[in-house]
């Protein structure tokens, strides 16, 4: 199933739906990818609330595409990452070094416009 | 030769017999429950206990023992019994009185046997050997109830004493502090971890303060388990200040190798809240003249 991405201003918004396979996960990549360059896009914001597992693979594909965007110049935050799933992810070694995260949608967006406003006075 | 009876198909004769107990007890009732009591006072077993229960009690007991010897189910039996230890447990009374006081019942209704059949030396042992089954089997029912009782009373109090033992206090909008306290073993860090994660989602915490002062000795898997738990509070979007590492702890942890340089640790609780408020940006702000109140 492919996840909704939704445009929100200078961001993007994905909020994944059910459970994906390792296809979904690597489409869901490019098609980000893509949609960043053609929005000019500043920040992404990836909703995994519904995913009750995390596993290796996701995880690694979640940090590649926080990379892959910041090359393309837009910031991720992954929102929504429930207690459980943190802790078996800690547990596995899964720890998303280098990428953003936030509690749900609201601090998601919160995290982005301050790091937006920081830039700006730079 | 007549063959000889089996227990479980009993013949005639001990059908006989069994109704001739069972009416030797009731009829015998208030003679034998009165010696029953008598006894147990004279043993101190029913400290506790007003003289109203102790009536109620022993009659229902009595009773209970004899329906199971009549019918040969013990239904009523288990469920006294648990009804029993669940109020027996909550008031203290100590399986010393509980067993002591069944004991006591079966010398009496024993005795009553010997006395009835002491001229019939072959129809006692028949008497005996149906009855002797049978209280065996209540006592070890009763001893079963209290000890299951027992076990569910330690089992709440253990989940009670864990979830005690990890208070997470709220000091301000998004600052949660976690004072751990006393040895950290791999249950209780896993518990706390647990609870410390759905908190942080609860309260919508950004930073947490997580003070180790009540630790009295932080090794290698203390250590990898504070990692771990700073890892999964920062992937809910929360960021954790440990405090209250001493000097023997912070020697501790350098001479055995653990790497905390990814973690914010700091000297006491006190910088810790400075440190996190400074990420939340606040500022506290002295007044000269205190507040009115």
């Amino acid at each position: 199933m492919p996840v909704p991405i939704m445009k929100q201003g200078e961001y993007l918004i994905a909020s994944i739906q059910s459970a994906l396979t390792d296809v979904d996960l690597l489409t869901f990549q490019s098609s980000l990818s893509e949609m960043v360059g053609r929005h000019h896009t500043r920040g992404v914001i990836i909703d995994v609330t519904i995913l009750d597992v995390i596993d290796s693979f996701a995880a690694r594909t979640l940090r590649a595409i926080a990379y892959t965007l910041k090359l393309r110049g837009a910031d991720t935050v992954i929102v929504g990452i429930q207690p459980e799933v943190a802790f078996s992810m800690v547990q596995l070694g899964l720890s998303l070094e280098g990428v953003k995260t936030a509690l749900d949608l609201d601090d998601g967006l919160e995290l982005l416009n301050k790091r937006g406003n920081d830039e700006h006075r730079e | 030769m007549m063959p000889k009876p089996s227990r479980t198909q009993p013949s005639e004769r001990e059908d006989v017999l069994l109704n001739e107990l069972v009416a030797h007890f009731r009829e015998k009732r208030g003679a034998l429950r009165k010696q029953w009591v008598n006894q147990m006072v004279a043993k101190r077993l029913l400290q506790g206990l007003t003289p109203t229960e102790v009536e109620t009690e022993s009659e229902t007991i009595y009773d209970t023992c004899i329906d199971c010897l009549a019918t040969g189910k013990y239904d009523s039996a288990e469920k006294y019994a648990s009804k029993m230890a669940e109020r027996g447990v909550l008031r203290g009374m100590t399986t010393e009185q509980i067993i002591g006081g069944l004991l006591v019942l079966r010398d009496v209704y024993g005795r009553s046997l010997f006395d009835k059949y002491q001229k019939d030396q072959a129809r006692l042992s028949k008497a005996l050997d149906i009855y002797e089954p049978v209280a065996n089997k209540i006592l070890s029912i009763v001893a079963m109830a209290f000890i299951l009782e027992r076990e569910k009373v330690v089992r709440n109090q253990q989940q009670a004493i864990l979830e005690l033992s990890t208070p997470v206090l709220q000091v301000r909008e998004g600052l949660l502090i976690l004072p751990i306290i006393g040895v950290v073993d791999s249950v209780r860090a896993k518990q706390l971890t647990e609870q410390l994660l759905r908190s942080i989602r609860e309260r919508r915490a950004k930073v947490l303060v997580m003070d180790i002062t009540g630790v009295p000795a932080v090794d290698t898997k203390v250590a990898n388990h504070l990692v771990q738990t700073v890892e999964a509070v920062r992937l809910l979007g929360a960021s954790t200040v440990i405090t209250g590492l001493s000097p023997e702890v912070a020697q501790t942890l350098v001479t055995i190798g653990v790497d905390l340089s990814k973690v914010k640790t700091l000297g006491d609780l006190q910088s810790g809240i400075d440190e996190a408020d400074r990420i939340m940006g606040y500022r506290v702000l002295y007044q000269k003249e205190p507040a009115a109140r």
